[in-house]
């Protein structure tokens, strides 16, 4: 990487990308952009090298890709040693479970993830199987993190149960989440951040877009003009109203 | 056919008829339906002893059954679903009251296909293309791959299929059958391909050839391609020179004319009576409302659209982006980060249809110059408007290109007749 370029590194996209996720490293890109900041996406496809950069970003998908990215991410550690060399991850749905320790990936078979995370995902309880999480979300952001609610559409098999370092991102006021008791929505440790929203999460919900972004290049100027914000906001209030909430009511 | 099988007939023709009258639609649905509860083995008796297509995959099912169909009508009528309704209660109404000696050509949902298959003993299957469409209640693609390939494992000599051979779940699911007549139709989008269906490895790409990095899993050599423009039927170049606008129809031709050639129909024919197809159930014709002239496309997923783009008109002729979330669209509108919208800059964009904001943020990520105009006529309006600030050539073209995803096609087709079908 230049030293005047944040490098946004999107993982392998034809991989894990199938609910749009990849629109995550577009609104960060651009957002950096609007401000003055360089930016460049580098698309990393199976097998390449894991680049240097600031932020990495990982997708949901299905089970097959699943393993070849697992596999991909913990060869040489390097995702690991990027994290504590300061590095920024987000990872949704299939790729948050990849980080973990394992994961699920069907009939009763585990697969190892990356081990970034301390998670487990497996699969619900059997007479809950036929129930996949689909439809719209709402989470409740942990109080430290300072960010409104979050909305997203969330799509998955999964059960993720956290261990140890890892506090869920939020807590879901709709939708299942990582599909515990608690209802806990995704993970935070330090700076890897995981979640089951779509959407892409990044574009309906601004904040944490810049959540990210401060934690790489510090305080953000504000955008030179409001018109992404609102339309993020008017896009959040028919999410809302989807959920069966309003904005009213938060 | 019984007593019981004709008052199943019957009271569905007589349901589809009143719902046509209570204006609830063309009464496909609601009369199939009722037929098929009264006799649930009807299909299979209304298909028995009958030349039977059937037409499957994600993008370009109701184009390529209307290009067969329109290949298989320079021999007489022709039983189809040509009213899209493209299940079970669909295929019984479109079968009913039509000579076992007519054939028929099917479009059949993707979920669907291995049970109408059961029923129907096709004399051939048309295998498009699979991709993620409408995944918050489909669940996934592969899916349907196996139950695909499921369904031919132990087929013989019948039916034929008819694969895309450029779409690698399409061959994996068509190599058991017996007969595959390989299809080069193209495949503008990949990203649901990336991994090998038979071992899980990585697929690699080139130009006319994929293959998988572990497996021995490759494109098979087709027997018919699209390329340059023209049909390679076994050596034999032929135009293709279509109504219908864009590289994917033509590709959709090129599958269409292998059906019809085991159907019996020379391709050079067949090619021939498919230039008289100008619109597909309102898509690509021009569409007459007091607001404004247009032409309509349908793009109701990331493969569709990318195909799209190329049949635009230039960017002079204003464009009306429409867009709804409801349960037949999918209502998870994610799948709009995943079209290169990119491709509009340079452009002006009226966006409309309920899930409209949606799109609008893409295209403020995209810097794609657009207003959200809620409301349909309104929107053509707006763009109407603009249109007659800046007049283009062509008085006879029409004033805006719209492209919508399904329910918001629908109501954009709903109450206009085509006027015209091609430039």
């Amino acid at each position: 990487m230049s030293d005047s370029s944040v490098a946004i590194a999107l993982l392998y996209p034809e991989l894990l990308g199938t609910y749009g996720d990849n629109g995550n490293a577009t609104v960060l890109a651009q957002r950096l952009r609007w401000r003055g900041i360089a930016a460049e996406v580098v698309t990393v496809a199976p097998r390449a090298p894991l680049p240097t950069g600031e932020i990495y970003l990982l997708g949901g998908g299905e089970d097959d890709p699943q393993r070849h990215v697992a596999r991909d991410l913990a060869e040489g550690g390097r995702l690991t040693a990027a994290v504590e060399g300061g590095a920024v991850v987000l990872a949704v749905c299939a790729g948050l479970q990849v980080l973990g320790r394992s994961f699920a990936t069907g009939e009763g078979r585990y697969a190892e993830g990356v081990g970034l995370l301390d998670i487990e995902t497996g699969r619900p309880p059997r007479d809950q199987q036929h129930k996949r999480a689909v439809g719209e979300a709402v989470v409740e952001p942990r109080r430290s993190l300072n960010l409104p609610m979050l909305v997203g559409f969330e799509n998955h098999g999964g059960l993720t149960t956290l261990r140890g370092h890892a506090l869920p991102l939020g807590t879901v006021r709709v939708g299942i989440g990582n599909g515990t008791a608690d209802r806990a929505e995704g993970v935070i440790s330090g700076h890897v951040v995981g979640t089951y929203l779509h959407g892409p999460v990044l574009a309906l919900n601004p904040a944490l877009a810049d959540m990210l972004l401060g934690w790489v290049v510090g305080e953000l100027p504000p955008l030179p003009d409001d018109t992404v914000d609102a339309a993020a906001e008017r896009v959040k209030a028919i999410r809302l109203e989807a959920a069966g909430l309003t904005t009213l009511g938060m | 056919m019984g007593v019981r099988s004709s008052l199943a007939v019957l009271a569905g023709t007589a349901a589809s008829q009143s719902s046509r009258l209570l204006r609830r639609g063309s009464g496909e649905v609601i009369g199939g339906r009722i037929a098929l509860e009264l006799q649930p083995g009807l299909l299979a008796e209304l298909a028995a002893d009958r030349v039977v297509a059937c037409v499957s995959g994600t993008n370009g099912k109701t184009t390529t059954t209307r290009l067969l169909v329109a290949a298989l009508a320079t021999r007489g009528p022709v039983a189809s679903n040509a009213g899209g309704a493209n299940m079970p209660e669909g295929h019984v109404v479109a079968l009913s009251g039509v000579p076992r000696d007519r054939p028929a050509v099917l479009e059949v949902d993707e979920v669907y296909l291995p049970q109408v298959v059961a029923a129907v003993a096709p004399r051939t299957i048309v295998l498009l293309n699979l991709s993620r469409d409408q995944l918050d209640r489909m669940a996934e693609t592969r899916r349907i791959v196996a139950a695909w390939r499921a369904m031919l494992v132990g087929a013989t000599e019948r039916p034929v299929v008819i694969a895309n051979a450029d779409d690698p779940l399409v061959t994996w699911a068509a190599m058991p059958a017996g007969r595959v007549v390989w299809v080069g139709a193209g495949l503008a989008w990949r990203s649901d391909a990336a991994i090998c269906p038979s071992c899980g490895g990585l697929l690699t790409f080139a130009a006319e050839s994929w293959a998988c990095e572990e497996c021995p899993l490759r494109r098979p050599e087709p027997e018919v391609a699209l390329r340059d423009g023209e049909i390679d039927v076994r050596g034999e170049r032929l135009p293709v020179e279509l109504a219908l606008p864009g590289r994917a129809n033509r590709g959709n031709a090129a599958l269409a004319t292998a059906a019809a050639d085991v159907l019996g129909i020379a391709p050079a024919d067949a090619l021939a009576a498919m230039r008289a197809v100008t619109g597909v159930g309102g898509r690509y014709a021009v569409h007459r409302r007091p607001e404004a002239t247009y032409r309509l496309f349908l793009a109701k997923n990331p493969a569709g659209w990318v195909e799209i783009f190329d049949m635009l008109a230039e960017a002079d002729r204003p464009l009306v982006l429409a867009i709804n979330a409801r349960t037949a669209d999918g209502r998870d509108t994610s799948w709009l980060w995943d079209v290169p919208f990119e491709k509009l800059r340079g452009r002006h964009v009226v966006v409309t249809g309920e899930r409209g904001a949606d799109l609008a943020l893409r295209l403020a990520y995209a810097e794609v110059d657009h207003e959200l105009v809620p409301g349909t006529d309104a929107a053509l309006r707006t763009a109407k408007r603009r249109r007659d600030q800046h007049p283009a050539a062509g008085a006879d073209d029409p004033d805006l290109d719209v492209v919508a995803n399904y329910t918001a096609f629908q109501a954009l087709r709903g109450t206009v007749a085509p006027v015209s079908g091609h430039q």
